[in-house]
């Protein structure tokens, strides 16, 4: 078998996190009723008009700047034109001509080191609302909520080569846009979306091969599932001598593979002409320059000055930075208790472990950094021990609560009041002959069940280190 | 001939506030004159219930005795084309396809004028979405011409024209894409109005040409057009197309004074296929304007053979689009039978649109598919510039420029119809203001021997409209009003 090269790139649609849509003012809130969030502009009714909100050039602005691209000072929308029930109007309006954002990159970084990912553009348009087909009853019905949800399309250069790049891409891009607030970027949630547009090559080759298109992946193990499929399949037409077809697949989840949704000659003409509805939007240097001014610290800034300002290792930087959400709670903790390498164990341990239990993500948290910094501080300063913090922590982590009050109330503070523990350890002595004479012969282990006995008869409360030194005073 | 009826709207507002006579008595007169003469000339669509009309008429008069209501069309009726959104009230834009449509929302000028305290009677009969120049693409009624039944009232706006003209209502709102507002006035010896584009909110206006369409009044005279146009103009953060301007005062330009005004008459109008008895007669207000202090000049506008094919290509391109919506899936008409969703489209615009439409859908389709686009819409698009240039050098000469608003008066009924592209020519003197975006007037001349109103047309450059106003009131006092023959 020849030696082949995997050519990919990605068209990625990210929902934009404005409160109203992008041509009228109805709500973009998620999981209301069927057709609540709607109005005459977005359901396509005879003579309504759509009116940009000026919230979505703003993201797709800071998107572009972000992502190193040329801001389009004259910009317009477009027409795509294509009939399907979901679209009230029976066209999209989108960007073709003058695309907000031209010629940007991300830079990535995998196992073989860091690379740029060209973005040959990003253009703004608006979502379809959603069709729900009820096979029972052989009707479909459509729910216009998500119809006029603000939408950027990020379209890159063909310049990923692996699945691991690709996941790579998306989690730069993920994170940039987060950080910037553009949107949650959820690719379970449908907030961020990728086609994957995907052709091989013999290395060395410096034509492309001819491309498909795969939709529907809604996680990054199906992306990457996807592309490992997808490779394969056009290989192995390639090694049996036949052509691979230009054409539009779906990833099937379930299944784990893919099938042909369209071909290219059944692509749609859409028509596409300037929306004589929209005024073509004017981009002044200044605003420009405004939106760049505020816009936030990003991961690589944010990633050194940890390093710097906090003195945490790299790899606590890097996973603290990795969610916008999780980076804020970590700085707004520390900026109340200090200890940024304690307040970065806490996140990093404790808290992912319950995440990844539950199941959710760093924005999803409910517990206040004031709390979490108090807690920190009552186990630094040995106020509990550490399995009682963990304790508090879940609970905390169920509820947000004031971890003080609530060591208080249940007289969770370690026991350090020595005479009161030297009775204890008197009783536990008296009580374990066997454990007692098995330390004295030399067995230094034996010492373990005794103090379990000891924590155990004070409810965990009592200062580990406090009652070992105690336990061995006592049996010298 | 009623007393009522024959007044213009401005006067019947002013009768109104003297207490000559009330709003309901206007009301009932309006209803009686629609009752008398509508199954004639068939302009409405649909009316608006009789109860809540004299209801409507009850309270607009109470708000003007408390001194709420204190403007020009206070208790003043008026019409409506069925391609302006009215909440509750069916829309239908005269095709079958809307047949059954209640909007949820009233178009930004309707509402306007309600808040100002005009009373809307209904909706007038149109060519289907717009779409022709004699009203009788109209999947409902042919609307004829109150001066001679056997005639079109011209089109788009016909209903609106015709029914201003038989005194059914003492005026109307129409909408001019290429000329739907001033050609159907001219027909009919009526006046409209076409704003500059931007003037009038689209919003609640059923798109044809999105980039053409403005809303304009259709009165008896300038007066009455340039207080409508006061009302309904203004700046609507609902149309990102609609204009802030600096100056709404239309009313100022009623003047009777054209002293050193200079209007320009473009050589490449008055050529082959003018009708000589329009011609005569347009030359004629170059005449009346000269003795009244302007100055006229004869010059070459240019681009002239140019405009029609522009105008069909980028109204069709729009339209092909604009009309997509129209699917039977979310309102308006729906195929009885269908096997799946590919048939229920097809079959639902198959039969809900007319022919006229679907002709325009199809062209309009045609010029925007992958690799005609260039050569079709984007050369329309480029014609289009140059013709605003034209104007532009025009305008810089000129104050106004005097034209016909149609070739010819208005033809037999079913003459047009069998040959359209004899109609589109007929488009070659209003277009180009829609092309350019200057606003026109259409004002009635002259009667030709047939017995058929003639009209001259005034355009100006954009946001000019008072100067066209002052030439047209100029020219309108030296003439008196002509009322049709089915009101003598």
């Amino acid at each position: 078998m020849k030696n082949y090269e995997t050519v990919i790139g990605l068209e990625v649609h990210v929902e934009l996190a404005t409160k109203t849509k992008i041509f009228c003012s109805c709500s973009t809130a998620f999981g209301a009723k069927p057709n609540t969030h709607t109005c005459p502009v977005c359901t396509g009714q005879p003579g309504a008009l759509p009116v940009l909100n000026k919230q979505v050039l703003q993201y797709a602005i800071a998107v572009g700047l972000a992502t190193n691209c040329t801001i389009t000072q004259y910009s317009k929308f477009d027409r795509k034109n294509y009939f399907y029930p979901d679209n009230p109007q029976n066209y999209q309006i989108s960007q073709l001509y003058l695309p907000i954002c031209r010629n940007g990159y991300v830079e990535i970084e995998t196992e073989s080191g860091k690379k740029k990912v060209r973005i040959h553009e990003i253009h703004m348009e608006e979502d379809a609302g959603k069709l729900v087909h009820d096979e029972w009853e052989d009707v479909s019905i459509v729910d216009y909520n998500r119809s006029g949800v603000p939408l950027i399309e990020i379209v890159s250069e063909p310049d990923m080569r692996s699945a691991e790049e690709v996941i790579a891409y998306l989690e730069t891009l993920r994170q940039t846009i987060q950080y910037l607030g553009a949107s949650d970027c959820k690719l379970n949630e449908g907030s961020m979306r990728a086609d994957v547009n995907l052709s091989v090559r013999e290395v060395g080759s410096q034509e492309f091969g001819t491309r498909t298109e795969m939709k529907n992946l809604n996680s990054f193990k199906a992306i990457a599932h996807a592309i490992e499929g997808e490779r394969e399949r056009q290989i192995e037409l390639l090694e049996m001598g036949r052509k691979v077809v230009q054409e539009t697949r779906r990833w099937d989840d379930n299944k784990e593979s893919s099938h042909a949704m369209r071909s290219k000659e059944d692509a749609h003409d859409y028509r596409y002409f300037p929306e004589p509805d929209l005024v073509p939007m004017s981009i002044s240097k200044q605003w420009i320059e405004e939106i760049k001014k505020h816009q936030p610290e990003l991961r690589p800034a944010k990633l050194s000055r940890y390093k710097k300002e906090y003195d945490i290792p790299e790899y606590d930087a890097k996973i603290l930075t990795e969610s916008k959400a999780m980076a804020d709670l970590f700085e707004a903790t520390t900026a109340i208790c200090g200890k940024p390498k304690k307040v970065s164990n806490w996140l990093m341990v404790e808290t992912m472990r319950l995440m990844k239990e539950k199941d959710i993500e760093a924005d999803q948290l409910s517990f206040s950094a004031e709390n979490l910094a108090k807690l920190v501080d009552l186990a630094d300063a040995g106020t509990i021990n550490s399995n009682v913090a963990k304790d508090v922590f879940a609970k905390m982590f169920e509820k947000d609560m004031d971890p003080e009050v609530y060591v208080k109330e249940q007289g969770l503070a370690t026991v350090n009041d020595e005479e009161a523990l030297k009775k204890i350890i008197q009783e536990v002595i008296v009580a374990n002959p066997q454990a007692v004479e098995d330390y004295r012969a030399g067995k230094q282990k034996a010492i373990g069940a005794l103090m379990g006995q000891t924590m155990r008869a004070t409810k965990g409360k009592a200062n580990p280190a406090v009652v070992q030194n105690l336990l061995i005073d006592y049996l010298k | 001939m009623s007393e009522i009826m024959a007044l213009s709207a401005v006067e019947i507002g002013r009768k109104i506030k003297e207490k000559v006579f009330s709003v309901e008595e206007v009301m009932r007169e309006t209803l009686s004159a629609i009752d008398e003469k509508d199954h004639r000339v068939k302009g409405f669509l649909t009316l608006e219930e009789k109860d809540k009309l004299i209801k409507r008429a009850q309270e607009v008069q109470s708000q003007i005795d408390d001194g709420t209501l204190t403007g020009p069309l206070a208790g003043v009726p008026i019409a409506i084309k069925d391609n302006l959104c009215t909440k509750d009230l069916k829309t239908t834009c005269a095709s079958k396809i809307l047949y059954n449509y209640l909007p949820t929302y009233s178009a930004t000028a309707v509402e306007r004028l309600e808040s100002a305290g005009a009373i809307l009677i209904g909706k007038t009969n149109m060519d289907e979405f717009a779409m022709g120049s004699t009203t009788e693409t109209s999947a409902y009624a042919m609307t004829v011409n109150p001066w001679d039944e056997n005639h079109v009232p011209g089109g788009s706006s016909g209903g609106s024209c015709a029914v201003v003209a038989a005194e059914e209502v003492p005026c109307a709102l129409g909408s001019d894409t290429g000329g739907s507002i001033r050609q159907p006035s001219a027909f009919c010896g009526v006046t409209g109005i076409k704003p500059t584009y931007g003037t009038v909110s689209r919003y609640g206006l059923i798109a044809y040409g999105s980039s053409l369409d403005q809303i304009g009044p259709v009165a008896k005279n300038v007066e009455d057009c340039a207080n409508i146009l006061e009302i309904i103009a203004g700046y609507d953060e609902k149309d990102s197309t609609s204009i802030l301007r600096e100056d709404y005062h239309f009313t100022e330009a009623l003047v009777d004074d054209v002293k050193g005004m200079k209007i320009g008459l473009p050589r490449d109008y008055f050529v082959q296929g003018l009708n000589p008895e329009v011609k005569e007669a347009v030359l004629g207000v170059a005449k009346v304007l000269e003795e009244k202090g302007a100055i006229v000049e004869e010059f070459d506008l240019g681009l002239v053979q140019y405009a029609i094919p522009a105008y069909y290509v980028i109204a069709c391109a729009e339209s092909s689009s604009n009309l997509a919506r129209f699917d039977g899936v979310k309102y308006g008409y729906r195929t009885q039978e269908y096997t799946d969703l590919h048939n229920m489209y097809k079959k639902s615009r198959s039969e809900g649109f007319g022919a006229e439409v679907k002709r325009r859908i199809m062209l309009g389709s045609f010029v925007l598919s992958s690799g005609y686009y260039d050569a079709y819409y984007l050369k329309a698009l480029r014609v289009k510039a140059l013709i605003k240039k034209a104007f532009d050098d025009a305008f810089a000469k000129y104050d106004v420029i005097l034209a016909p608003a149609a070739p010819t008066t208005a033809p037999q009924l079913g003459e047009s119809l069998a040959d359209p592209i004899q109609m589109y020519l007929g488009d070659i003197y209003t277009i180009s203001a829609n092309l350019a975006g200057i606003p026109g007037v259409s004002i009635p001349c002259g009667i030709d021997s047939k017995g058929l109103p003639i009209g001259a047309q005034l355009l100006g450059d954009c946001f000019q409209e008072k100067k066209i106003i002052r030439a047209a009131y100029t020219f309108e006092q030296t003439r008196a009003y002509h009322h049709c023959p089915m009101c003598k």
